[in-house]
C-alpha cells in the first residue's frame, strides 16, 4: 500500500470509528460502561449536550424572566413599597423599593441573559444539537469533543455571569450592549467594577463556545449527511440552524474583538473608546483621542446578526412544525431557502440602523435605511410561505403548532415596526423609546421564545420517549400569547410619545405620568405571563418521569429522519445502519398518501420532487 | 470509496471553517484600526526593523513545517521530530523577536499602554499580541504532537494531527504577511 493509500485509509478508520462508534448491530450498545458522570454530565452524546443546553437555558429563563418581573414592579408601582423584596433583594431594595442602581443591574442582566444565553445559547445550541444528526442521518456530531466543550465554555459563562450577581457592587448594570464610558471606567458606577470584569469574562466565554458549536455545526451539515441526503433535501429546521452558524462563526469573532479593546481600556490605560472625560469625584481623565462610536460600530457588527441567530432557529422550526400539523408540503421550498440565504447576507449589511442618531453621516444612514428596509422582502416571502402552507391545510392544532401560528402572528405585528424603525428620519423620535422595546420584544424576544416553545413541544417526545401534557400545553400558549400583545402593544403608545426606555421613575415626569395606569396594567400582565412559564416548567419536568409514553416511532406521522430511530435511541441513533434517504422532508398529501417518509424509495411511476 | 477520498476528513473541515471566523477576529480589528486612524489624534511611527526578522523567522518556520509533514509521510520518523522541533523553536524566536519589537518602541517612548499611550501604538500591541497568542497556541499543538511521535501507541502513522497542525501554522504566517504589511504600509 502505498503512503498516500495508507494515510486515506488511516483518515477513513478514524471517521469510521466517529460514524461507528457504537453503530453496530449489538442492540445493547449504549450500555458498556458509561457512568453516571459520563452519561449525564461529561457527556458526548449529541442529544444529552442538547438537553444540558436546554435546560441551563431554562433556568436562565427564570433567572431573567423573575428580573424583568422585578423591574417591572418598580415601574408599576414607583411608590409602593414590598417589604419582601427587601428579604429578597437586601441592601439592593432598601425599604422594600429597588434602588436605581438595581434597576439598572437587572434592566441590564436581563438583556444579556434573555439575548445571549437563553435565545442563543438555550434556543440554537439545544435544537442544533439535537436536530442536526438525527435529522442529516449522522450518529453524531464531526466532533463530539468539541461539543462537549461547547457546553462547558457555556456553563462556566454562566458560573461567571451568575456570580457577578453576589459581589458587593453588583452585576455591570450599564446596558446589554454595555457601551463605552460606562463599561470601560471602574468609576462611572458600582456596576461598572467587578460585574464589568465578571460580565466581560462571562461574554468571552460565552463567545468560545458558541464558536466551538458553530464550528461543529457547519462541519456536520456538510460532511456527515446521510446517503441520498443532498443539500435540497435537508429540512427547513437544518438550513435555518446553517445559516445561524455561519452568522455565529463570522460575527462572535468581531465581537470579541471589540471587547477586547475594552478590556485593555479598563485595564491598561489604552484609550481605544476614551476621550475627554471627566469622572465626578476623580476629574479629567488622561485618556485622549478614542471614539466610542468605534465600539458600537464593532458591538453592532456582531449585534445585528445576531437578532437572526436568534431568529433563524425559530423559523426553521416553524416551517418543519408547520408542514407537518398542517399535512401539506411547505409553500416554496426554495423560496424559504433563498429568503434564509437573503436574510443571513443582509444580517452583515445593516448594522448602522442602530447607530442612525450617533452622528452616523446622513448619507450613510440612508444607504443603511435602505438595506434594511430591503430585509422586508425575504421577511414577507417567508411569511407568505408560511401562510399558504397553512392554507386548506389538514391543521392538526397541537400545543407546538399553536406556538409555531402564534410565531407568525408575533413576527408578522412586530415586524411591521421594523419598517417604521428601519427610517432614519423617523427613528431619530422613536429611538431608544418603548416603541423599540415593544418592537424588539414582539419580533425578535417573544416569537423566537415561540420558536423554542413550539420546538420543545414538537420534539419532546423524541427527547424523552413520553408526551407533554396537552391541557396545561393549551393553557401556556393562550395565556402567553394574549399576554405578549396585552404586555407590549401599549408600549407602542408609550413610545410614539416619547417616553424613553431604561427610566427608573415615569411618575415625576409631566409628559409622561399619564402613562401611569397602563404601566400598572403592563405589570401586572407581565406577573400573569411570568406565572404561566412557571405552568410550563412544571409540564415539562413532570412529563419527563410521568408523561404519557410514546408509543409509536413516528407519533406525529412526520417524514424526517429523526422518527425512523427507536423511541429511546441510543448514542449512535440508529441501531443498524443509518438509513438511505430517497426524497426530500415534505411528501404530505402526495398521490393520496398523507406522509411519504424521506426512506421510503421513490415508486417506479412516481414523479421525485 | 472513490467518493470518500474526496471528501474532506471532518476535523480539517472544522479547522477550515475555524480559520474563517480567526480571519473575522482580525478583519474586525483592523478595520477599526482604519477608522480610528482616520481620526483626530493618531499617531504615525516606523515599525521597528526587528517586525523584519521576525517576519523572516516565521517564513522559515513554515518550510520547516512543510519539510516536517513531508518527512512523517515518508516515514522517516528521526529526521520529522528533528524539524518539528527546529518549527517550534523558529515559532518561539518569532514570538521573542516581535516582543523585542515592542520594547524597542516602548524604548522610543512610544507607549503602548497606559495614560501616555496613542491608539496607534495600542493598536498594534493588540493586533501583534493577540496575533502571537495564536503562534503560541500552534506551538503547543506540535508539542503535543510531538510528544505523540515517542508514545509507543502511535503505531499505525495516522498523518491527520500532522496536516491539522501544518495547516493552522502555514495559517499563522499568511495571518502575520497580512498584518505585517497592513501596519507596514496601511499603519
Amino acid at each position: 500500500m502505498s503512503n498516500e493509500a495508507a494515510i486515506i485509509e488511516d483518515v477513513h478508520v478514524k471517521s469510521a470509528t466517529i460514524h461507528d462508534a457504537h453503530g453496530h448491530q449489538d442492540h445493547g450498545h449504549h450500555e458498556h460502561h458509561e457512568t453516571f458522570l459520563s452519561k449525564y454530565v461529561f457527556s458526548m452524546d449529541h442529544k444529552m449536550i442538547a438537553k444540558q443546553f436546554l435546560i441551563t437555558g431554562m433556568v436562565w429563563a427564570v433567572l431573567g424572566g423573575l428580573m424583568s418581573v422585578l423591574f417591572r414592579l418598580q415601574l408599576g408601582y414607583p411608590d409602593a413599597s414590598f417589604p419582601w423584596l427587601e428579604s429578597l433583594l437586601g441592601k439592593w431594595a432598601k425599604g422594600g423599593q429597588i434602588t436605581p442602581e438595581a434597576y439598572y443591574a437587572l434592566v441590564t442582566t436581563h438583556g444579556t441573559v434573555l439575548v445571549f444565553f437563553v435565545l442563543t445559547a438555550g434556543l440554537s445550541g439545544t435544537f442544533a444539537n439535537f436536530l442536526i444528526p438525527l435529522q442529516i442521518g449522522a450518529r453524531d456530531m464531526a466532533s463530539p469533543f468539541l461539543n462537549m466543550l461547547s457546553y462547558w465554555f457555556f456553563f462556566i459563562a454562566s458560573i461567571v455571569m451568575l456570580s457577578s450577581m453576589f459581589v458587593e457592587t453588583g452585576p455591570f448594570s450599564g446596558g446589554w450592549t454595555a457601551y463605552p464610558p460606562l463599561s470601560a471606567l471602574g468609576d462611572a458606577s458600582p456596576g461598572s467594577k467587578t460585574g464589568m470584569d465578571l460580565w466581560i469574562i462571562a461574554m468571552s466565554l460565552f463567545i468560545v463556545s458558541s464558536l466551538l458549536g458553530g464550528l461543529n455545526y457547519i462541519a456536520t451539515i456538510l460532511n456527515m449527511r446521510t446517503k441520498g441526503m443532498s443539500m435540497t433535501r435537508l429540512p427547513l429546521t437544518i438550513w435555518a440552524l446553517f445559516f445561524t452558524a455561519v452568522l455565529g462563526v463570522l460575527s462572535f469573532p468581531v465581537l470579541l474583538s471589540g471587547m477586547i479593546l475594552l478590556i485593555f481600556d479598563r485595564n491598561f490605560g489604552t484609550s481605544f473608546y476614551l476621550s475627554d472625560i471627566f469622572v465626578n469625584g476623580v476629574g479629567a481623565l488622561p485618556n485622549e483621542g478614542g471614539s466610542a462610536i468605534l465600539y458600537q460600530h464593532l458591538f453592532w457588527f456582531l449585534g445585528h446578526p445576531e437578532v437572526y441567530i436568534i431568529l433563524l432557529p425559530a423559523m426553521g422550526m416553524v416551517s418543519e412544525i408547520m408542514s407537518v400539523s398542517s399535512r401539506k408540503p411547505i409553500f416554496g421550498y426554495m423560496a424559504m431557502l433563498g429568503s434564509l440565504f437573503a436574510i443571513a447576507a443582509l444580517a452583515f449589511l445593516v448594522w448602522a440602523h442602530h447607530m442612525f442618531v450617533t452622528g452616523l453621516n446622513p448619507f450613510l444612514g440612508s444607504v443603511f435605511v435602505l438595506l434594511t428596509l430591503l430585509i422586508a422582502v425575504p421577511s414577507a416571502i417567508k411569511v407568505f410561505n408560511w401562510l399558504t402552507t397553512l392554507w386548506r391545510g389538514n391543521i392538526r392544532f397541537t400545543p407546538g403548532m399553536l406556538f409555531a401560528i402564534g410565531f407568525v402572528s408575533l413576527f408578522i405585528s412586530g415586524g411591521l415596526t421594523g419598517i417604521w424603525l428601519g427610517n432614519a428620519a423617523l427613528d431619530i423620535h422613536l429611538h431608544d423609546t418603548y416603541f423599540v422595546i415593544a418592537h424588539f420584544h414582539i419580533v425578535m424576544g417573544v416569537a423566537s421564545m415561540f420558536g423554542m416553545f413550539a420546538g420543545v413541544y414538537h420534539w419532546f417526545p423524541k427527547m424523552y420517549g413520553r408526551f407533554m401534557n396537552n391541557t396545561l400545553g393549551y393553557i401556556h400558549f393562550w395565556v402567553t400569547m394574549a399576554g405578549a400583545y396585552l404586555i407590549f402593544w401599549p408600549m407602542h403608545y408609550e413610545g410614539l410619545a416619547g417616553m424613553p426606555r431604561r427610566y427608573f421613575d415615569f411618575s415625576i415626569w409631566e409628559s409622561f405620568k399619564q402613562f401611569g395606569e397602563l404601566n400598572k396594567f403592563i405589570t401586572i400582565v407581565s406577573m400573569i405571563v411570568f406565572a404561566a412559564q412557571i405552568l410550563f416548567l412544571i409540564n415539562f419536568f413532570y412529563s419527563i418521569f410521568k408523561g404519557r409514553k410514546v408509543t409509536t416511532q413516528n407519533p406525529w406521522e412526520a417524514n424526517t429522519l429523526e422518527w425512523t430511530t427507536p423511541i429511546r435511541p441510543g448514542h449512535g441513533n440508529w441501531p443498524g445502519e443509518i438509513p438511505e434517504v430517497h426524497r426530500w422532508a415534505y411528501d404530505y398529501g402526495k398521490d393520496g398518501k398523507d406522509f411519504i417518509q424521506q426512506t421510503t424509495p421513490v415508486g417506479a411511476d412516481e414523479s421525485t420532487h | 470509496m472513490s467518493t470518500e477520498k474526496k471528501k474532506a476528513h471532518p476535523y480539517k473541515f472544522i479547522l477550515w471553517v475555524g480559520l474563517g471566523s480567526i480571519i473575522m477576529l482580525f478583519a474586525g480589528l483592523t478595520s477599526a484600526y482604519i477608522v480610528k486612524k482616520g481620526q483626530a489624534n493618531w499617531l504615525d511611527f516606523e515599525l521597528p526593523v526587528v517586525f523584519w526578522y521576525s517576519t523572516l523567522v516565521i517564513l522559515l518556520s513554515s518550510v520547516t513545517m512543510q519539510m516536517a509533514l513531508k518527512k512523517f509521510k515518508e516515514r522517516e520518523m528521526g529526521q520529522y521530530r528533528g524539524f518539528i522541533t527546529l518549527t517550534v523553536i523558529l515559532g518561539l524566536v518569532f514570538v521573542v523577536t516581535q516582543m523585542m519589537g515592542f520594547s524597542a518602541l516602548e524604548a522610543n517612548s512610544i507607549a503602548l499602554t497606559g495614560p501616555r499611550s496613542n491608539s496607534a501604538g495600542s493598536f498594534l500591541l493588540v493586533i501583534a499580541g493577540l496575533h502571537i497568542l495564536h503562534v503560541l497556541g500552534g506551538v503547543i499543538a506540535l508539542a503535543i504532537i510531538f510528544l505523540r511521535a515517542y508514545s509507543v501507541k502511535t503505531k499505525f502513522y495516522n498523518a491527520l494531527p500532522v496536516e491539522l497542525a501544518s495547516i493552522y501554522w502555514h495559517f499563522v504566517d499568511i495571518l502575520w504577511i497580512y498584518l505585517f504589511v497592513f501596519l507596514q504600509f496601511v499603519g
